[in-house]
């Protein structure tokens, strides 16, 4: 976060990154729908971005110091959003927790909030553009 | 970037549900092949799926199916009295597969609807990354 031009993209640009990791996951949720144990997991794509941005509450943690000490969840700054498990509605006698209706739904939802955020980036480089040239 | 893992992954998603019907074809097909000896008629066979983990990519959060396996049903094949039958054992009985056709075709249609879910999920994914590859024109 330290060229202007990073400064102009504004959140944007992490926020596509989280939304393309998001659909990631939710392509293997939906692969998985049939396999017996697998657990659906998504990210609460608001605390993620938060954290990206720099902007999450950060409470007060133990000093870890060793590898093995659990440390606080969300880093400030980072594009790796903690993964969490999806609460089933109907849990299945096999273990599987994907609800394909509902995965499909938040993959649509998904997918069109990344055009959503394509769009803003693209009228941000277009008023870039406009600016370069002054026409 | 790992959008390029989505395609791993419904990649196979897509293979491991043609494992499925693929041994739904064979159930169906072999649904009706009696023999005279218990032990040597057709058995029904279903795959066995598995998550991989970090198999894909770099972190936990990439997860494809893998087909661990393929087991045969254990239940014991039916017996139907067919003395006529020149197959038929020296008490004139056949055994039948132990395919439930009805199970076999239910079991058709949810593996025809996932492999069409990951191939949404393939050409969404597509479509995506062809608006990114468009960023800024």
């Amino acid at each position: 976060m330290t060229s202007a031009i990073d400064k102009h993209l504004g959140v944007h640009a992490q926020a596509l990154t989280l939304r393309s990791q998001r659909t990631e996951l939710l392509a293997a949720n939906l692969a998985n729908a049939d396999t017996p144990g697998f657990r659906a997991r998504d990210i609460d794509f608001k605390a993620a971005l938060a954290q990206a941005s720099g902007n999450a509450q950060q409470g007060v943690h133990l000093q870890t110091t060793n590898a093995g000490h659990i440390g606080p969840k969300a880093v400030n700054g980072s594009l790796a959003p903690e993964l969490k498990y999806r609460t089933p509605l109907a849990p299945s006698l096999d273990g599987n927790t994907v609800d394909a209706q509902l995965e499909q739904a938040a993959f649509a939802e998904n997918t069109v909030r990344y055009q959503a955020t394509l769009q803003f980036l693209n009228s941000k480089f277009r008023g870039l553009m406009t600016a370069i040239t002054g026409q | 970037m790992s959008s390029f893992d989505i395609f791993n992954i419904a990649g196979s998603g897509m293979s491991a549900q043609s494992v499925r019907l693929n041994t739904t074809a064979s159930n169906l097909a072999n649904a009706d092949s009696v023999s005279g000896d218990p032990n040597q008629v057709y058995k029904a066979k279903h795959p066995l799926f598995e998550a991989i983990r970090n198999g894909l990519g770099k972190d936990a959060s990439s997860s494809g199916v893998a087909v661990k396996g393929i087991f045969e049903n254990p239940a014991a094949p039916s017996a139907r009295y067919e003395p006529g039958n020149p197959l038929a054992d020296a008490n004139g009985y056949v055994y039948a597969p132990n395919v439930n056709t009805v199970e076999e075709m239910t079991d058709m249609i949810s593996a025809s609807r996932s492999y069409q879910n990951n191939v949404e999920v393939m050409n969404t994914a597509k479509e995506m990354m062809l608006a990114t590859l468009r960023l800024g024109s």
